[in-house]
């Protein structure tokens, strides 16, 4: 995996560990709860974006997807959460390779426009048919594991921030083995891949499906821990917030989901003191943010730490 | 091993081959040699599936492939270099061979993901073959070198690892000595030499240096024009009317 991974995740997990003990009250808590959850969707955006060299605006689809079908399945159908979740991720990666199809043969501005309608439709969709329509609906059974309930805040917390952590091996694993290291050839060379026996196509369905697992479970894990859940929080805003954290935090690498996850959701609680004001500097800050840190955080420090060090070829 | 049945292939009217007949028999060394436009990566990129004929029928070990993918195709054990270096510039030298391994392997997301056994067992495999391969080659000492930073020569003869990487049966070079000094041509001879008596692969090369072609091939085939003027051993072909006339009207031109 890597030293610098390695370090990253320690830091990571004992950041997370602490957490609970360094700030009073749930409401740190919960706020950590949702930078998880959005750090879950942005990973899966940021492997798409940069390492697939595909863009995708209707990640709030696959993310809605995740919610809505986990939730009815557990409630109406009374399905054990775990299950629920697992049925969820496996229908968002069928609607996935729906999308992949037609979607893949674009590029670009094209293939933006295309997920930005699949999320729209999705969006449409929850909206007509998923129960309590536009307002949404509630009772959602919180997720049972081995017999325990993760129903307090702070068990919620730990869970989701260990499939972060378990998230972020899996992605470095598969970036750092044939898988990852075809989709760096396709960049390279798309006429050199082909001839040495890559199936190009059959690797940008994966990772858009890859995109899409981690979308859902994020959206399950968000309605099974909040219990209540409308189609407003699966539009197409919340699509741009994702690809808002992937570009600030840094495409090229997982950590830079993570970072970019953890800034976008913490920011306005930050902000909450300018008031009437906040949106106005929410945006002066990412505007500015974007401009001057155009590769992302994470590769910026990275390259920092890299000239610090003298070195040339550390690789994340 | 090889064989071709008329093939043609048209660029908006431009006949870029019309007709190309030859087989390539296993284990022999075949030169495509020819004046510049004559057709001859047009016919490489035919036969290996990237850019198919319009006409024609290519045979491989004894199969049909065109209509194949080039993926398919270099499955079966044909693999390639090209003419403009086609490298993966931001992998190191050893990356960019285990990427040929990718033909040979099977492990998938989930497999790399979760850290199976037999991923762990595959990725160790073609760490080993491909480190033998820059043995094999004498790059081993740019093993970890960003495969960009190479000077052309090496780059060239990276292609080459690359290719071999795939375990091909048939190996295609296009103009594999091009920007290389008179020492590194020679080097390139030995290696191709090699490839051919110690791995028994067969190989077609497309190349100007005509030294090097006349040293090291066992038949060769002139295309001019697209079509294919003369065929013979090296001896036969220096003393060809027609190919010394295509390669005297090439230099007025
Ligand atoms: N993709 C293409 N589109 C249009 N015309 C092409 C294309 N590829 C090749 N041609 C034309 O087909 C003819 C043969 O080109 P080709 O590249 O096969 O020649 P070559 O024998 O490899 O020449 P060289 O020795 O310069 O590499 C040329 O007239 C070339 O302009
Ligand atoms: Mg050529």
């Amino acid at each position: 995996m890597g030293r610098g991974n390695f370090m990253a995740l320690a830091l990571m997990l004992l950041g997370v560990a602490g957490m609970p003990f360094l700030t009073s009250g749930s409401y740190a808590l919960t706020v950590g709860i949702f930078a998880g959850i959005n750090a879950l969707v942005a990973i899966g955006l940021c492997i798409l974006m940069g390492s697939a060299g595909q863009v995708s605006l209707g990640q709030a689809g696959f993310y809605g997807i995740g919610a809505y079908v986990s939730s009815v399945l557990s409630i109406k159908f009374g399905l054990p959460v775990a299950l629920s979740m697992i049925a969820a991720m496996a229908v968002a990666s069928f609607a996935a390779v729906l999308l992949a199809v037609p979607a893949l043969r674009l590029k670009g501005h094209y293939l933006a426009v295309a997920t930005l309608g699949f999320g729209e439709i999705i969006n449409v969709l929850l909206n007509e048919w998923g129960p309590g329509g536009p307002s949404g609906f509630g009772d959602i059974p919180h997720l049972t594991l081995f017999g325990y309930t993760l129903s307090s805040t702070t068990a919620n917390f730990y869970f989701i921030w260990i499939c972060v952590a378990a998230v972020i091996i899996f992605s470095l694993n598969i970036l750092n083995s044939r898988t990852g290291r075809s989709l760096r050839a396709i960049h390279g060379s798309e006429t050199a891949s082909i001839a040495m026996g890559l199936d190009i196509v059959a690797l940008k369905m994966k990772v858009f499906i890859l995109s899409a697992v981690y979308a859902s479970f994020a959206g399950a894990l968000y309605a099974h821990y909040v219990t209540f859940i409308s189609p407003s929080s699966f539009n197409l805003f919340y699509s741009v917030l994702a690809l808002m954290m992937v570009v600030l935090g840094g495409i090229t690498n997982v950590w830079g989901g993570v970072a970019g996850a953890i800034i976008i959701t913490i920011l306005p609680e930050l902000l909450r003191k300018f008031e009437e004001f906040d949106v106005l500097v929410y945006g002066l800050i990412l505007t500015l943010s974007l401009l001057f840190l155009r590769k992302g955080i994470v590769p910026l420090l990275i390259e920092k730490a890299v000239r610090l060090k003298g070195g040339s070829g550390a690789r994340a | 091993m090889l064989e071709l049945n008329g093939i043609s292939k048209e660029f908006g009217g431009v006949r870029a081959l019309s007709n190309v007949s030859f087989t390539v028999k296993a284990g022999s060394v075949s030169a495509l040699i020819g004046p510049n436009g004559a057709g001859k990566s047009t016919l490489l990129n035919a036969i290996s599936g990237i850019d198919p004929p319009d006409q024609g029928e290519v045979v491989f070990a004894g199969e049909r492939v065109n209509g194949l993918s080039p993926m398919t195709i270099a499955r079966r054990g044909l693999s390639r270099t090209f003419q403009h270096l086609e490298l993966f510039g931001d992998m190191t030298v050893l990356e960019n061979v285990i990427v040929g391994r990718n033909a040979r392997t099977k492990a998938g997301f989930l497999a790399s993901g979760l850290r199976l056994p037999f991923a762990l067992r595959e990725e160790r495999e073609s760490r080993k073959t491909s480190e033998e391969i820059l043995d094999y080659i004498k790059l081993s000492h740019h093993r970890d070198d960003l495969a960009s930073n190479l000077p052309i020569g090496e780059q060239r003869v990276l292609e080459i690892g690359r290719a071999l990487a795939t375990e091909p049966k048939l190996l295609l070079l296009d103009e594999p000595a091009a920007g290389l000094n008179m020492r590194e041509t020679r080097d390139l001879g030995e290696l191709i030499k090699r490839i051919r008596t110690e791995k028994g692969i067969t190989i077609i090369l497309v190349e100007h240096d005509m030294d090097l072609v006349m040293s090291i091939s066992d038949a060769i085939t002139v295309l001019n024009f697209g079509e294919v003027i003369a065929r013979g051993t090296p001896l036969e072909i220096q003393k060809n009317p027609l190919v010394i006339a295509a390669y005297l009207g090439d230099e007025e031109a």
